[in-house]
């Protein structure tokens, strides 16, 4: 065991004005410590306490080893079954709680963007003699993990995370592409298939099974679709209310629809179930069923998209249309019904997204849509706006940018990443990758 | 149901300095907007700047209250001139894009714990106000009438809040008679008839970015002028509740953002203060005081929807001169 230091330690700030203080203070426990023949040991009548609780996800972890250190020796401690651990130290002064990473389970680890070292902390034992010490727990890479095993780690979810943003994107590309609406309310038909898929099947309301609730909610978005074009877009589009005053009547309506959730939700989160599904390694990669079946279920439908747009006649229609609507419509082409049925699956495509979205995130909040519609423009504005080929691209690159940045930027700062990136690419191209120049008048 | 004080609260937020600063950021918009056709869905952003450059300059440089809020302003014109120089080029809903993504990431810099130092991340900034009521003209006490009864200090935020208005109601009401308003609305209407006429449209544009800019960080600093910078304030929202307000009131209008930011605030503070009375009354039984609260950006939402389908020139404008041109 170290014996104790006397030397006591202020922040410099403090120094300053305490100087004289201090060095009377110091020179006082040199000599205190210079007559004790034993150095002050940490024991369980010491006065003073630090405390903490280690947990995950709200559940407590069992034997996760600390070390604490400062004045009073070297303490280890491990957590006892409802995740807590105490000591009692001797000294109101500063320690270090080293929590040991080995100790926790596998895949879990400290997390702190802000510190390289997050399983460290430094405390000062206050005037009120008791402090306690919490650590970010959660699922991470430890700082053991190579950059390059967190790069694949990242990428895959960043897949993950840009197929879900194309179904979302698809549906607000192919909306410009037909209307010309720049629909701010295509984050909150995200939000609703969130939303929807909730009340269907958390246990609290309808608890229907999530084999039939999930796919309801699909449906139920694709209603909302044809409710918005039947009781809003259509008579506008009678009106002839310009495309920009549409944009602004699109911001009215995420506002009403945002707002509206908040009134039935509330401000908090909600989850749905198995959102905490177990993860399972693939390598470096760590995915839960969850996610597995985000990502197949994407490329399912994103594939079965692609072919009807390019086979079916009503797909032929669309793209017809998103060309040019009033060739499209000389040449016998039903602009109304084609628009509706493009209405339709816009918001059958944001509410599967809103799903995945929800288990991606994971949890279910009333502004939850409003917070990737930026970077869904940002995809559909870097594939090229009006291509639905051009959205998927787009966010794929956007998906990955966002996940993989975070190895260098702060996490909170991720999103801002892309939208710089939205702002770069219109700079040098801003008909996007797959789009034609024309388009940018 | 106490009346009283749900009329006093609302005619007090006639003169409060949420009003006046969206009022100057609602006028800024409308030069942005009205005059030049900019769809600038960024001026959260404008604001953000502002306010931010105000309490980093008192907080972090020590500098006096008055230089704090130059350089928030200038901040905010150095921000425009880097957000207009690459993107003026773009067609209307491009460059509404860009400035609601450029106005995102201001704010989420300010949020980050990155700069917790300088910015205070999730907390914000407060504490900023020594030499702002230092330099304070009223002696110590309360003045006013009825429900405009305020303190000195607070008096004092009013006052500058309203004297800048003013300015800002006079220079924008001036440069929209010069010469160099006409062009602006030349180019509003038809872009390429100005150009023909050998106009500098991008130049015009850029100044008019500029102009509004400023006005609008001037409005972030007067909003947080009587308490604190709060990142979670300069949200979308705020960029969507000023566009209504400016709609509201005429966009191509000089007292049109005056009258629309001050019917926005009164209904506001009116509703905020009614709906959950009313729950409390038990006249709405169906929902909490909270569930009342968020009902009336409910209807903010509905308003705007409202507003630019029937009556998008708003309350004091022309309709010969609408601004949805294109």
């Amino acid at each position: 065991m170290r014996s104790p230091s006397p030397v006591v330690v202020h922040p410099p700030g403090r120094m300053i004005r305490l100087l004289g203080v201090i060095l009377a203070v110091t020179a006082a426990m040199l000599g205190v410590f210079a007559l004790s023949a034993s150095p002050a040991m940490a024991a369980e009548g010491d006065p003073y306490r630090i405390s903490g609780n280690v947990q995950l996800d709200g559940e407590p972890l069992e034997g996760v080893e600390l070390v604490i250190d400062g004045p009073g020796g070297k303490q280890t401690v491990e957590t006892d079954e409802n995740g807590q651990w105490r000591v009692s130290v001797p000294e109101k002064d500063e320690y270090t709680v080293t929590l040991d990473e080995d100790t926790l389970p596998e895949g879990i680890a400290v997390v702190d963007p802000e510190d390289d070292s997050p399983n460290e902390k430094e405390v000062t034992v206050g005037a009120g003699g008791r402090v306690s010490v919490n650590f970010f727990i959660g699922e991470g890479e430890r700082n053991v993990t190579s950059i390059w095993d967190q790069f694949v780690q990242r990428t895959v979810q960043g897949l993950n995370f840009g197929l879900m943003l194309a179904l979302a994107a698809i549906g607000l590309s192919l909306v410009f592409g037909t209307t010309g609406i720049s629909n701010f309310a295509h984050g909150e038909m995200v939000t609703f298939g969130a939303v929807a898929a909730s009340f269907l099947v958390s246990a609290g309301s309808m608890a229907l099974p999530l084999w039939i609730g999930l796919p309801l909610a699909v449906v139920l978005s694709a209603g909302l679709g044809l409710v918005l074009d039947m009781g809003l877009w259509r008579p506008l589009r009678r009106k002839r209310v310009g495309v920009v005053q549409l944009m602004i009547v699109s911001i009215g309506l995420s506002l009403a629809m945002r707002y509206t959730y908040q009134f039935f939700i509330g401000g908090g989160t909600t989850q749905l179930p198995y959102a905490s599904a177990p993860k399972l390694s693939f390598g470096p990669v760590q995915l839960s069923w969850i996610d597995i079946a985000s990502i197949l279920i994407s490329i399912v439908v994103i594939v079965g998209f692609a072919l009807w747009l390019t086979r079916s006649r009503l797909g032929k229609a669309t793209r017809a249309i998103s060309d040019n609507p009033s060739l499209a419509s000389a040449s016998g082409i039903d602009v109304d019904y084609v628009v509706r049925v493009v209405w339709i699956i816009a918001g059958g495509l944001a509410g599967l997204a809103g799903v995945l979205y929800a288990y991606y995130r994971p949890g279910i909040k009333w502004d939850m849509g409003a917070q990737i519609l930026l970077l869904m423009f940002a995809a559909v504005t870097l594939g090229g706006l009006g291509t639905a080929f051009g959205a998927l691209i787009g966010s794929l690159i956007v998906g990955v940018i966002v996940e993989v940045s975070g190895l260098w930027i702060p996490d909170d700062l991720k999103y801002a990443g892309a939208l710089v990136i939205l702002i770069v690419i219109l700079l040098f191209r801003p008909q996007g990758i797959l789009g034609r120049r024309e388009r940018i008048g | 149901m106490d009346w009283i004080q749900i009329l006093s609260n609302t005619a007090s937020s006639i003169l409060s300095p949420a009003t006046i600063g969206y009022a100057l950021a609602a006028l800024g918009l409308a030069v942005h907007f009205g005059y030049a056709g900019l769809l600038n869905m960024g001026i959260a952003g404008f604001m953000a700047i502002g306010a931010y450059g105000y309490a980093i300059s008192v907080l972090s440089f020590d500098l006096p209250w008055w230089l704090a809020a130059i350089i928030g302003l200038a901040a905010s014109a150095v921000f425009a001139l880097i957000l207009g120089v690459p993107t003026l080029r773009l067609r209307g809903d491009y460059l509404a894009i860009v400035t609601i993504a450029a106005a995102e990431v201001v704010r989420l810099l300010f949020l980050t714990t990155a700069f917790d130092d300088v910015t205070g991340s999730a907390d914000g900034l407060s504490g900023y106000h020594g030499s702002f009521r230092e330099a304070n003209l009223l002696p110590e006490g309360t003045y006013g009438i009825g429900p405009w009864t305020y303190s000195a200090n607070d008096w004092w935020v009013r006052i500058l809040g309203l004297v800048t208005l003013a300015i800002a109601v006079f220079v924008v009401w001036t440069l929209m008679r010069s010469p160099w308003g006409r062009v602006l609305k030349g180019i509003r209407e038809d872009e390429d008839a100005v150009r023909a006429l050998g106009k500098n449209a991008f130049s015009y544009k850029l100044q008019a970015l500029v102009l509004g800019g400023v006005l609008a960080a001037a409005g972030g600093i007067v909003y947080a002028l009587p308490s604190a910078v709060s990142p979670g304030v300069y949200v979308t929202s705020l960029t969507f509740f000023v566009w209504t307000a400016l709609l509201l009131g005429g966009a191509a209008t000089v007292f049109g953002p005056l009258l629309g930011s001050l019917i926005f605030w009164v209904l506001q503070t009116f509703l905020s203060n009614f709906l959950p009375a009313l729950v409390q009354a038990g006249v709405l039984p169906f929902m909490t005081q909270i569930q009342a609260g968020t009902l009336r950006f409910i209807l903010v939402g509905v308003a705007l929807m409202l507003l630019v389908i029937f009556m998008p020139q708003g309350i004091l404008g022309n309709k010969k001169e609408l601004t949805f041109v294109k």
